[in-house]
C-alpha cells in the first residue's frame, strides 16, 4: 500500500461502502477489486462471475424492521382469529376470549408498523383508492381490512363484557351483541389468507431469496402463523381450554419444519445462501430450535400451565425469527449481484442446453 | 387482470381506447462517449435532485453509481483489456451460433447503405484495451414488475406503452423498488440533508427535494412525448447512441446496426431487450451492448415476477386451506 505524508489529512474512508464487502470481496471477481475504489480495478476480471463494480443489480426494497414486525404480527393475528373463531363455535369464552384480543391488537400493531414504513404516511389510505390483483399489496390491503373489521367488532364485545358493560354503547349494544358472531366468523374467513398473502408479497418480488421461495414460502408462513398464534393462546389461556392450540402448536411446528425442509432443498442453491449464511442463517438456525423445543414441550409438558407458556413464548418467538430471519435474508441478497446473476446465468445456460434458444433477452439480432 | 406474461401491444393491453405507437428508446452503446450529456439533460429538465455528496468512486469515470430514485440515465463506465475483449467477442459469436430469433441471412450492411458524408461509426477496434460506455435508463418493459405490484394504482401505463410514476398518488410504499427485476425505480429519500461544513462532506446548498419518500423513476419525458417533444437525454446526446422514436422502427434500426457490426467481424455486438418471449416480454428500451448484460450491470435473464402469480396465489390458497383444516382437526371433538 502506498502511504505519503498527507495520509492523514485526508477524510476518513466512508464505512458505509467497505462495510459488508469482506466476504463478498473473495468471490466476486471483478467488481470486487476496486468496487470501493480503495485500489485499482484489475484489468483481466476473474472468470466465471461478472458484475458492475460489485455493484447490486435489484435494489432492496426499502423496508425497515417493521415490515418483518408486520409478517410476524400478521402471523399472530390470522391464526388467533382462527383460534378465536374455534372457541367461539366450541363454547370455549376464556380462549375466544383471549385470542380475540390477541387478533386485534397484533393486526393494529401491524397496521401501524405499516403506516410507518410508508414514504408518505399521511397518504395511508391510498392503500384502498383501487382493488388491484397484479398487486399482493393491494389484495394484502383489503384482506387487511375486512380482517381488521370482524376483528375489531368481535374484540370491542369482548372489551365490553370485561368492564362490566360500561363501554358507552347505549342501544348500540344490543346490536354489538348481535353481529359479534358473525363478525368473529367472517375475520375466521379472512385470517388465513392474512396470514399467508405476505409470503406471496415477498415471492412476488425481483428479490432473489425472495422469488426463488415462492412456491414454498405460503407453507411456511401458514405453518408459521399457526405455532405462533397457538403457542400465543398458550401463553394467555389456562390450560383447561388450549387443548385445541396445543394441537394445532405441533401441527404448526410439523408443517414448520417440512415445509422450511422443502424451501432449502428446492430453491436454487445460490438464492438460497442468505437463509445459511449471517445474522439471517443466525435466527433461522434460532427459530428450528425454538420450534422443536416449544413442539415438544407442547407435546409433553403442555397440560401443565408453567412448561405450557415456556412452549408457548418459545413458539411466539420461533415464528418472530422465522419472520425475520427471511426477511433479512432476501434484504441481504438484493444487495449482493451475486445472488441475483448467477442463478439467472444458470437458468438461462439450463434453457439453452434444453433447447430454448428464443426466449432470451439477449439476441444477436 | 391484464395479460401477465408474453408478447403484447402494452398500451392496448391497459385498455387505452386511442392507443399511440409505443415509443421507447434504442441505446446504441458502440457510439457512446461517455459524456453524461443525457445525465445532465435528464436532471434539468426532471428538476431531479443531486444525489450523494459528489464523491468519486472509483469506477472509472462513473461516479454516479447506479440508476436511482433521482438518476434516471447513468452512465456506465467500464475497462476492459485483451482477455475480456476477446471473451466478449467469443461469448457474442456464441449467441450468434445459436440462431438467436432474428438472425437470417447477413443484411446489406457495412458502409453500403450509408450515405457518404456521415461520419464513420465503426467503433475503433483496440485488442490490447477498450472503455465500454452505455446510458442505462428504465427499461418500460413490456410486462413492468413495477407496475404490476403497484398497491396504489400511482404507477400507470401511458398511451405510449411506457410506464409511468404518478406522485401525487403513491404513497411511498416500495413494493415497486422490490418488484422491479432491473433495479431501477427506487424510492426518494432526503439526499440533501443541511450542508456541512467539513471536508469530504456535503457541499454547497441545494434546493428543497421534491416528492420526498415517493417512488421516483424515468418517465421516458411523458411531459414532452404528448406535446410530440423528443426526451431530454435523447435529444441532447451528442453521437445519437441514444435514439427515441417508435418501437417497432428502432427495434428494426437496433438489427440493422447489430447485424452492421457483425459483418465487420464485431461478434461482441448484441441486442438486449429487442425479444419479446423474453421474461419481461421485451423492453420499451432497446441496447446493443458489446459484452455480456451483467458486465454493465444489467440483469443476464430477467423475469417480471408477477408472471408466477397466478401459481403463487394458488399455492397460497392451498396454505391458507391447510391452515384451516389444521384449525378445524385441532377443534373436533369439541363441540359444546
Amino acid at each position: 500500500m502506498t502511504t505519503s505524508e498527507y495520509d492523514s489529512l485526508r477524510p476518513p474512508e466512508p464505512a458505509g461502502r467497505g462495510r459488508g464487502n469482506g466476504r463478498r470481496r473473495r468471490r466476486t471477481g471483478p467488481g470486487a477489486g476496486g468496487a470501493d475504489g480503495s485500489r485499482e480495478m484489475p484489468m483481466v476480471p476473474e472468470a466465471e462471475f461478472t458484475s458492475y463494480y460489485g455493484r447490486p443489480v435489484v435494489k432492496p426494497a426499502p423496508w425497515g424492521p417493521e415490515i418483518a414486525g408486520y409478517l410476524f404480527l400478521g402471523g399472530v393475528a390470522g391464526g388467533s382469529g382462527l383460534l378465536a373463531a374455534g372457541g367461539q363455535l366450541t363454547g370455549q369464552d376464556t380462549l375466544r376470549r383471549n385470542c380475540r384480543l390477541a387478533a386485534i391488537s397484533a393486526v393494529g400493531l401491524g397496521a401501524v408498523a405499516l403506516v410507518h414504513d410508508l414514504g408518505r404516511p399521511e397518504r395511508f389510505l391510498n392503500m384502498l383508492r383501487t382493488f388491484k390483483l397484479t398487486s399482493p399489496m393491494s389484495v394484502g390491503s383489503w384482506i387487511l381490512s375486512a380482517f381488521s373489521a370482524g376483528a375489531g367488532v368481535a374484540a370491542a364485545a369482548e372489551v365490553d363484557r370485561m368492564t362490566g358493560e360500561r363501554l358507552p354503547l347505549g342501544p348500540l349494544r344490543r346490536v354489538l351483541r348481535t353481529v359479534e358472531g358473525p363478525a368473529g366468523l367472517e375475520a375466521a374467513a379472512f385470517a388465513p389468507l392474512l396470514a399467508v398473502y405476505t409470503a406471496v408479497l415477498l415471492g412476488d418480488t425481483s428479490t432473489p431469496t425472495w422469488n426463488h421461495a415462492h412456491e414454498e414460502l405460503p407453507f411456511v408462513f401458514a405453518s408459521s402463523a399457526s405455532l405462533a398464534s397457538a403457542g400465543l393462546a398458550m401463553v394467555t389461556t389456562p390450560v383447561a381450554e388450549t387443548a385445541p392450540a396445543r394441537k394445532l402448536a405441533v401441527l404448526g411446528v410439523i408443517g414448520d419444519l417440512l415445509a422450511t425442509r422443502v424451501m432449502h432443498r428446492r430453491m436454487d442453491p445460490v438464492a438460497a445462501e442468505p437463509l445459511h449464511t449471517g445474522r439471517p442463517g443466525q435466527m433461522l438456525r434460532l427459530s428450528e430450535a425454538l420450534a422443536v423445543a416449544g413442539g415438544i414441550g407442547t407435546l409433553l409438558g403442555g397440560r401443565r400451565r408453567s412448561i405450557a407458556v415456556a412452549s408457548g413464548l418459545a413458539l411466539v418467538a420461533a415464528s418472530a425469527l422465522t419472520r425475520f430471519g427471511i426477511f433479512e435474508a432476501g434484504i441481504a441478497s438484493a444487495k449482493d449481484p451475486r445472488y441475483t446473476i448467477e442463478p439467472q446465468k444458470r437458468r438461462l445456460a439450463a434453457r439453452r442446453a434444453a433447447g430454448v434458444t428464443d426466449d432470451s433477452i439477449t439476441t444477436a439480432g | 387482470m391484464p395479460q401477465l406474461a408474453g408478447p403484447t401491444d402494452p398500451a392496448a393491453d391497459a385498455r387505452w381506447t386511442d392507443v399511440k405507437p409505443r415509443k421507447g428508446f434504442f441505446t446504441d452503446t458502440s457510439i457512446c462517449i461517455g459524456c453524461k450529456a443525457c445525465q445532465v439533460a435528464c436532471k434539468e429538465w426532471n428538476h431531479n435532485p443531486r444525489v450523494g455528496d459528489l464523491e468519486l468512486l472509483g469506477s472509472s469515470y462513473d461516479n454516479t453509481g447506479s440508476l436511482g430514485a433521482s438518476t434516471w440515465r447513468h452512465v456506465a463506465f467500464i475497462e476492459q483489456g485483451r482477455e475480456r475483449i476477446e471473451q466478449a467477442r467469443e461469448s457474442g459469436r456464441a449467441l450468434v451460433d445459436l440462431g438467436m430469433p432474428g438472425v437470417g441471412a447477413p443484411k446489406p450492411a457495412g458502409p453500403g447503405p450509408a450515405p457518404t458524408g456521415l461520419p464513420d461509426t465503426a467503433p475503433p477496434d483496440t485488442p490490447e484495451f477498450r472503455w465500454l460506455m452505455s446510458s442505462d435508463v428504465c427499461k418500460h418493459c413490456t410486462h413492468a414488475g413495477c407496475l404490476d405490484v403497484c398497491p396504489t394504482g400511482a404507477l400507470f401505463r401511458t398511451e405510449f406503452g411506457t410506464v409511468v410514476v404518478q406522485a401525487d398518488v403513491c404513497n411511498g410504499c416500495g413494493t415497486c423498488v422490490a418488484g422491479c427485476p432491473f433495479g431501477v425505480i427506487e424510492r426518494r429519500r432526503d439526499g440533501t440533508a443541511a450542508p456541512k461544513g467539513k471536508r469530504g462532506e456535503r457541499k454547497g446548498e441545494q434546493p428543497d427535494v421534491p416528492n420526498l419518500g415517493v417512488a421516483q423513476k424515468c418517465t421516458l419525458c411523458y411531459d414532452r412525448i404528448v406535446d410530440d417533444q423528443t426526451p431530454a437525454c435523447a435529444k441532447t446526446c451528442p453521437t445519437t447512441s441514444i435514439k427515441y422514436g417508435d418501437h417497432v422502427d428502432l427495434v428494426a434500426l437496433a438489427r440493422e446496426r447489430v447485424a452492421e457490426l457483425h459483418d465487420q467481424g464485431r461478434t461482441e455486438a448484441r441486442l438486449y431487450g429487442a425479444n419479446e418471449l423474453d421474461g419481461v416480454g421485451g423492453t420499451g428500451s432497446v441496447f446493443l451492448l458489446l459484452d455480456e448484460p451483467e458486465v454493465y450491470g444489467l440483469p443476464p435473464d430477467p423475469r417480471v415476477p408477477t408472471a408466477d402469480l397466478p401459481q403463487m396465489y394458488k399455492l397460497a390458497g392451498l396454505a391458507a386451506g391447510g391452515m384451516i383444516a389444521a384449525a378445524v382437526l385441532s377443534f373436533l371433538g369439541r363441540r359444546s
